[in-house]
Order: structure tokens, then sequence, then C-alpha cells
């Protein structure tokens, strides 16, 4: 581990894929500007890869102050330990305080090796990310200034808050779309600083030999209107429904993670801590009973209705507009009054007179 | 040719099925009250080494790490098929985070001295998928994660590895330590015969406890005596489980438990979920035009 430094800047590890940076970098970005004028430090983004210098400006728009640039031939395609080298090596150098790392596959692979390597403490998925105080239970000693890290655990039914006290640098890694996206300021300056590559001596363990990887078939993160499906929903079949409402709105189509589960829809629909997080500016709920994995996905919507036949389901403590009753009578209602406006102005005429 | 292959695998609550009784008035959860299984891709993970131990040969060790009731854990893996188990089991071990239980694991892999390591992607509890990563490590194995579909070729490995939005495939070279992915393949189940054999065995702490239960008024030097005297038999027949504390894995301690883990718990809060103030609409057609005409007159339906 480095000791404690409270000069450290805070990091963030731009992850990119085939020279493109993937959303998680700029959301991580806007977080760690937070942190980093909290503790009035510069913010810094790390830069991993061959040929990816370009990418340096984008991230420097988006709010870093510096980027720490390592290219290197041998850092072309992502493997553990190459990558875990230069990072170690560039931690011990310039002692970050605080590092963050997107939750994604690369990063939950990546993030675990440098914090066993560094020796320090490292928490995986975080929901929200403050600067705070902290006393040791044993010793009462009392700390300032620390990275609280909060993240559900047991299945999400507990909130905890962890703090790394001693064994910097503090590390944590937060899922996409959990933080919003930072908007880019045009004409920010910052600095890019080109890092050494040491790989010496170190056969690389792993050869990549094929990779296919294909762009996510929906956009979630971009929809202004979501109809997702819970376990309710009863089979793929039956969510059918679902798709209808949701493409007579103009929506996309989400799933909670039980529905993806039973195979009802695919997992790139899937809405929640483990799937993807949103903010549209409505979401409706159709037997989905609203488990407080799902509701972190998506509980900050602007507007949210619930459609579930059990009136005790936790999706009604956070909707805004409810239907107690049996989705399958419910969202063909829907479709039909939309189709045919002249019943829904009447029904709105109605309730003015 | 045969690969020495050690699995960890973890005891956890089943956390999928928290219900109303598994939560306290406080919204606490009560720990005692869940049932305890064998964590889901743990079992994909034995499953992938008794595969390569089917193709190849070789030997499948189990090891876990937990409180002496996690030898349940060990003995379904012997019913699957596992050859050998070990339970590392000590008080000074608690409230380990990931890292000062990767360290555990990695004394304990090291006694073994494998050429293939294999663990569940994560476990339902902690959420966290970093033990795989932190053990591999810290025993220099080449790191393959989100496994799907091995073959191996001598001292090395090509991977299928599940990387979320498709898939890679990696040569590896040996030794290496994998994470396995639930959607790699279906555990096999019990065999018959095998639990028919193994079901008596038991770890020396488990014998201590029912020599305990069954003459609780006895001295403990004659409790001692007799857990000595049952623990042979069993060791006789083949039935005595394996089990190490951190003395016999020759673990700094300052590197586990609470002392060694550098993450420490600032604050739990449960999740209570006030009732909110919703905007409640009947089912019926009336109710649902009103809900819709609403929502189109501020424009959130367009």
């Amino acid at each position: 581990m480095i000791e404690v430094n409270r000069q450290g800047e805070v990091w963030i590890y731009a992850e990119q894929e085939a020279g493109k940076l993937s959303d998680v970098p700029m959301e991580l970005l806007s977080k760690g500007r937070e942190l980093a004028d909290q503790l009035h430090v510069p913010l810094a983004a790390v830069l991993l890869g061959k040929n990816v210098s370009d990418l340096a400006g984008q991230l420097v728009l988006h709010g870093a102050d510096k980027v720490y640039l390592a290219e290197d031939p041998a850092l072309a395609h992502y493997q553990t330990a190459s990558y875990t080298k230069v990072i170690c090596d560039l931690i011990t150098y310039r002692k970050p305080q605080i590092c963050l790392f997107g939750a994604t596959p690369m990063g939950r692979d990546l993030a675990p090796t440098i914090a066993s390597c560094m020796r320090c403490g490292l928490t995986a998925d975080c929901t929200d990310l403050e600067i705070g105080e902290h006393t040791e239970p044993s010793t009462k000693e009392h700390l300032t200034n620390l990275l609280l890290q909060i993240r559900p655990a047991f299945g999400g039914n507990i909130i905890a808050t962890i703090v790394n006290p001693h064994r910097w640098p503090q590390m944590a890694t937060v899922r996409e779309g959990v933080m919003r996206m930072s908007t880019p300021t045009p004409g920010r300056s910052g600095v890019t600083v080109r890092c050494p590559v040491n790989l010496a001596g170190m056969t690389l363990p792993v050869e990549v030999l094929e990779s296919h990887r294909r762009p996510k078939k929906v956009n979630l993160k971009g929809a202004r209107i979501i109809v997702a499906g819970g376990a309710g929903v009863g089979s793929r079949e039956n969510f059918r429904q679902i798709w209808d409402l949701a493409n007579i709105l103009g929506g996309a189509v989400g799933g909670s993670r039980a529905a993806v589960d039973l195979g009802y829809v695919d997992h790139d629909h899937q809405i929640g801590q483990t799937g993807t997080t949103v903010r549209p500016a409505l979401y409706i709920a159709c037997g989905l009973s609203g488990a407080v994995q799902h509701r972190a996905g998506m509980q900050e919507s602007a507007k949210i209705l619930a459609i579930n036949n059990d009136k005790d389901a936790p999706i009604f403590g956070i909707a805004h507009y409810g239907i107690v009753g049996d989705l399958n009578e419910v969202v063909p209602r829907m479709i039909k009054a939309i189709r045919s406006g002249a019943s829904i102005e009447k029904a709105a005429a109605a309730t003015k007179a | 040719m045969g690969y020495n292959c050690v699995v960890c695998v973890k005891q956890v609550p089943d956390t999928k099925r928290i219900t109303g009784q598994a939560m306290k008035e406080d919204g606490t959860v009560n720990r005692a009250a869940l049932p305890a299984v064998f964590n889901p891709e743990d079992l994909n993970a034995l499953e992938a080494a008794l595969r390569v131990r089917d193709e190849h040969g070789g030997k499948v060790t189990v090891i876990t790490m937990g409180l002496p009731a996690a030898c349940d854990v060990l003995r379904d893996s012997l019913f699957r098929g596992a050859d050998a188990v070990a339970l590392i089991t000590d008080r000074r071990a608690a409230a380990s985070d990931t890292l000062a239980t990767s360290y555990i694991l990695a004394c304990a892999v090291k006694k073994l001295q494998p050429d293939l390591v294999f663990c569940g992607r994560q476990a339902i509890d902690g959420d966290t998928a970093q033990v795989g990563p932190q053990l591999a490590e810290k025993i220099g194995f080449t790191l393959v994660t989100y496994l799907e579909d091995l073959k191996l070729e001598g001292r090395s490995a090509v991977a299928r590895r599940n990387v979320g939005n498709g898939y890679e495939m990696v040569r590896a070279r040996l030794p290496a330590l994998f994470t396995v992915v639930e959607s790699a393949n279906h555990p096999r189940p019990h065999a018959l015969k095998r639990a028919m054999k193994c079901k008596k065995s038991c770890a020396p702490v488990e014998i201590a406890k029912a020599v305990d239960t069954a003459t609780p008024k006895a001295t403990p030097e004659a409790k001692a005596e007799e857990t000595k005297r049952r623990c042979a038999e069993l060791a006789a027949k083949g039935l005595l489980l394996t089990q190490w504390n951190l003395d016999d894995l020759q673990a700094d301690l300052s590197w586990c438990g609470g002392a060694g883990s550098p993450t420490k718990v600032h604050r739990i809060q449960s999740i209570v979920l006030a009732g909110g103030a919703y905007k409640e609409f009947p089912p019926t057609e009336n109710g649902v035009n009103r809900l819709l005409g609403e929502l189109i007159e501020d424009h959130t339906i367009g």
C-alpha cells in the first residue's frame, strides 16, 4: 500500500475498448470532480492502450485536470497482468488518495487485482460516494476527509457504508449509469502526462485469440419512457404486451432481473443494480415487485407508474401513480385507450366538469 | 496427463429468499433464520473442475473458509464427485474482508500446489466478485474471469470468457485461476453411491461439538479423549474431513481477520420502505383513461 497522502489526487480509470471510451469514464469524472473539489486536489484520468492519445482530449473536456497516458503496443488489448503492472507502478509513484473504476467486466477484473497488489481496500458496486468522517470503534481514532463508499449488501437488503481509513489508495468500483454523465465544457484545459510503461521481462500470460463484441441492442439510458416488466408478467409470450405498450408510447422495454433470469426478456433490457440504471421521464413498472436492487436502477425516474395486483408490493413505495390490479387487464386497456385517443379526452373532460 | 485442481467454495445465507421472517422488526437481517446454501456460482466452478478431471485425469480438492457449518458444502462437494475437501476454520479469521480472505485462501492453495484453481465469479452475500482475482494475484496464477468454456492443452488453456456484451477466446498460460459464471455449465447432481459413502464424513470440530452435546457434564479431558477416539475411527474409514486453522496454514495473523482488512464498515442501514403517497387509479377503463389524460396533459406522454 501507499501511505495516506492528503495531497493525493482523485483518479478515475478511463476504460476504453478498441480506441473508444465507454460511458463509464464520463460518469466517473462527474462524481470524481465533486470529490476532488471537496478535497481541493486535482482530478485525473488514467488511460492505457495503443494509439489512444486522442481520447485524452475528451476526458479533459469532461472534467479531468490531468490525463495519465500510458501507451504501448503491449497494451493494445486489455489483459490483467500488464494493465495491473502499469497502474500499480503509477499509483506507487504518484500516490493518489482515491481511485475509481467502472464496475464493468473489465473493471471487476482489473480493480481487485490492483487492490490485491497494492494491499489496499476496494469496495465494489458503490451506488454513492461522499467525503466524510469516521471514528474507529476500537481505538476511537477520528478521521476526516475519508471516502465514504456506499452500497447495497446482503442481497440488497441493507445499505452499507464502507471506509478505508489507513490502507490507501481508497478504491471503489461504480456500476454504469449510477453516476450522472458529466457534460463537456468546451474550451476546458488540462494536461496530458505521458507515463513510462515498464513491462520489461514480463511474458504476457494471456493471448486474446478472438473477440466478439456486439453493440447493445437497446438504448435504455437514453429512453424518455420505459415500460418494464417483472416476474409477474408470467411468460415470454405474455411479455409481448409490454413491448406493445412501449412501442405505442415510443418508449423502450425494460425488465427486472427476475424477468431476465426467467427468460421473459433479454439481458440487454435488464434494469437494476446489476443491469442498467435509468432516469426516464416516465417509468411504467408492470408486474414488478420493486426489490431494492431493482429500485436502485430506476428510483430517480421523474414519474413512476406501478401496475401490480399486490398492494403491498414495494414498488408502490416509490411510485407517483399506482394501479392495483391485474396487468393483463390494465395493460391492454392502456393500449386500447392510447390507440383511440378519444376515450382519454372524454375522461379528462369528465374529471374537469 | 492429469491436472491437480482446487475449487474454492463458500456457504452463504440464501439472500435470494429473504422474506418477512428473515428480516427482524428493526429491519436488520436475522441470519440465523436464513437457510445456508452452496453459493450458486461455486457449484458451476466445481462442475468445471470435475469436467477437467473427467477428461484429463487428476484430482479435485474443494476448500472453504468458514464456520463449522460450512462442512455441509464440503460434504455436498464430495457427493458431487470431489476427491478431497478441506475446511479452513479459525475464530481469528472472522471479520475478514476480501483482501484478508484471499490471503488466507492463498495460504491454503499454496499448501495444495494445484495447476488450476476454480472459483465462482461472486458470492450472493458480498456480491463483490473480488476474492477470485485477489487470490490469483496472491498466488501468481494467470487470471481468467467469467469462464464459460475451457479446453486444456498441456500447460495452456483455451477459454471462452463472457465479457458482458459478447465473448472472447483467450489462450492462458498455466497455472491459472478461473472465475466461473452461471452460464458455463449445469452442475451435476449428487451421485448416490458417493452420497452413501461420504454422508457420515465429519470434521474434527463437528465431532467435538457432537461430543459436547452428548456428554455436556464430562470433563474437558474426557471430551477431548472421546473426540480424539471418534476422529481416529472416522479417519480409519477415510471419513475424517481435513481441517486447518491459521497456524496450520502458517498464516501471518496481521493479514487475517479484521486486522488484515483495509475496508471497515462505517455504518449499516436497513432498507425500511416507508409507504409512499402515490396517486391511485382504479384498474377500470375509466381509471386508465383518467391516468393517461393526466400524463398527456403534463406532456409526460406526447
